[in-house]
């Protein structure tokens, strides 16, 4: 289900933690099996826990506790818009509006041509750089609606 | 101006990460010192109190003291954890750490780990630390082929190993049991306390956890203040004589919100806020101060004239009505929805709460669909006595603090700003009124 790459990940984050301590290394591993499929299926929950050696229902509670476990399939890029207090008060509203009009979909949706889905999201330790959004992993912060179309142009392409 | 970089945020910029740039402002030199000369663990813990160093991830608890609750001479494996959860809104001062002084947080955990004898730390990040994380993986490497992480370290046959853990998304795993469940790959949850974690941590073992701005300062206290001078080696004065009583040396505040120039000001325990506010450029737009929250989005928020009479230190803010917290500091101005600002920080804790207490997660729900209601014109006047009602019932009734961190916003923005809450619940009463008048119309 996994790739050998992958699997050589995981055994690399596993080596972090004592050797019957194997489930320090279950996020992680639920991690790297997202970033590889896109999403986390039933199956490929289940399959991570027997990698890791717990019983599958641990890796349910970990990715069904946490929030950057994608349990149903997202756009090809992930944009987390923060909208807490710091953002709020310099304009993230406006840069909500702007992305959903944009992308034509609320929070929560993926666009049509499955490229891009919205989400709102806590605090992400950026506030000095507010308003601020997460592309997949990378930051991007002090947004206007230009930047914002900047930014969106970069990954259209 | 007391601005005063060095400590936890680097001085230079230019590749300010790397080994090299630490190295030339001083770095590892405390670390090298210590484990040459076997220095007591006992007089490091002296040092780090007589500086006065308190905790900055939020509960500003001493950490000579932390430090000192550790069973050093406990058989089996001990553990020291950093706390880079960085989650609280309104704070991001721990990601500037990671990013441009990674080295800091790793010679002052190395340093940690040989005053608690525990040879393996754990370095927390939140998951969306992405770029964070990759910068400490680097220095880590770094770090390890240098020869300041490893085994028998400076041949003092200390041996200190480091890993970087990243999180999943949780802004409950910056509560120290939740992270030490969460860095066991369960669902991060609380723990009641006691046993705290020097008893009973990682896997069960004695574990120390600081935040990464405790940790990073240790090794610039212990240095001294100009990184050679021998007077002041080891001995913590010149830190404690930058503060103030209660509080020594310098602590980063991140000031955002309604301000020209939003950052991350390392400055002087006590420092007038009047003084950080205009290093941060003043309120923006020329507009006038309304309110503050001064240390992240759980503490009490002060009105303008409070704020303006406080210094940033702990004994200050807290005589002002609030706390320090984390050094968040949330400015608003005149324009600004008193009601709007708390429904949103409702709905965080409400998002956030991980659901094991009930009064915590029915309550938070209660808060923010009430304000909801309120600021949808909604609302009515009996509303505001079920705020505070609900607050008041959630506040030490639960296992960690997030309970409390969700009460007291409501508790201090009705109390001092109560009169916007009436405004908009006498709307919402008389729009109450009309529909019922309308109701009895067209019956």
């Amino acid at each position: 289900m996994l790739s050998a790459d992958a699997l050589a990940d995981i055994d690399r984050e596993l080596a972090k933690y004592p050797p019957d301590r194997r489930q320090s290394g279950l996020p992680a591993a639920l991690r790297i099996a997202q970033d590889e499929l896109g999403w986390l299926s039933a199956e490929s929950i289940e399959f991570v826990a027997a990698v890791i050696g717990v019983p599958a229902v641990r890796a349910w509670e970990v990715a069904t506790f946490y929030s950057m476990y994608d349990l149903q399939p997202v756009g090809a890029h992930k944009i987390s818009l923060c909208t807490n207090i710091s953002c709020m008060l310099r304009g993230a509203d406006e840069i909500a509006a702007h992305l959903k009009r944009k992308l034509g979909v609320d929070f929560g949706q993926t666009t049509a041509d499955g490229k891009f889905t919205l989400k709102e999201v806590e605090c992400l330790a950026a506030c000095a750089g507010a308003p601020m959004l997460q592309l997949d992993r990378d930051y991007h912060e002090n947004l206007t609606p230009a930047r914002v179309d900047e930014i969106l142009r970069e990954y259209q392409t | 101006m007391r601005e005063c970089r060095g400590v936890c945020l680097p001085r230079e910029h230019a590749r300010c990460w790397t080994l090299e740039a630490y190295r030339r402002g001083g770095g590892y030199r405390a670390l090298e010192r210590v484990l040459r000369e076997k220095v007591e663990p006992g007089a490091i813990i002296e040092a780090l109190k007589t500086a006065n160093l308190r905790g900055r991830g939020g509960a500003g608890f001493p950490a000579a003291i932390k430090w000192n609750f550790i069973p050093r001479a406990a058989e089996g494996q001990k553990y020291v954890v950093c706390n880079s959860d960085e989650g609280e809104p309104g704070t991001c001062k721990d990601r500037d750490i990671l990013r441009y002084n990674p080295h800091a947080l790793i010679e002052g955990m190395a340093i940690g780990g040989y005053v608690m004898g525990a040879s393996v730390g754990y370095n927390y990040m939140r998951g969306e630390f992405w770029e964070p994380y990759q910068r400490m993986e680097a220095a880590l490497a770094e770090a390890r082929a240098a020869g300041l992480l490893g085994e028998n370290l400076f041949g003092s046959g200390f041996d200190f190993t480091l890993h970087n853990h990243l999180g999943a998304g949780a802004y409950i795993c910056g509560e120290e049991t939740a992270l030490l469940e969460s860095l066991e790959g369960k669902k991060g949850e609380p723990r009641f306390k006691p046993p705290f974690p020097a008893a009973f941590g990682l896997y069960g073992r004695p574990t120390t956890i600081n935040n990464t701005e405790t940790f990073a300062s240790v090794p610039a206290i212990l240095r001294g203040a100009a990184g050679e001078a021998d007077g002041d080696w080891c001995s913590g004065e010149w830190f404690r004589d930058l503060g103030v009583d209660n509080a020594g040396g310098v602590k980063i505040f991140s000031v955002t919100g309604h301000v020209e120039r939003p950052g991350n000001f390392e400055i002087t325990l006590g420092t007038p806020f009047a003084e950080l506010l205009e290093m941060a450029g003043g309120v923006w737009k020329g507009r006038r101060l309304k309110a503050v929250i001064p240390g992240g989005s759980s503490v009490p928020v002060l009105p303008a004239e409070n704020i303006m009479r406080a210094n940033m230190d702990y004994d200050s803010l807290q005589q002002a009505g609030s706390a320090l917290g984390a050094g968040s500091v949330i400015v608003m101005d005149e324009t600004t929805d008193m009601a709007a600002v708390l429904e949103r920080i409702a709905l965080f804790y409400f998002e956030e709460s991980c659901g094991q207490c009930t009064p915590c997660r029915e309550g938070t729900g209660w808060l923010h669909r009430i304000l909801r209601r309120i600021n949808a014109g909604r609302g009515s006047r009996a509303d505001l006595d079920t705020l505070l009602d609900v607050a008041n019932r959630i506040e030490g009734r639960t296992i960690c603090a997030l309970g409390d961190a969700a009460a007291w916003p409501v508790q201090s923005f009705l109390r001092h700003f109560r009169h916007e809450f009436e405004a908009k619940v006498e709307a919402g009463d008389a729009n109450i009124a009309d529909k019922t008048a309308a109701a009895i119309r067209a019956a």
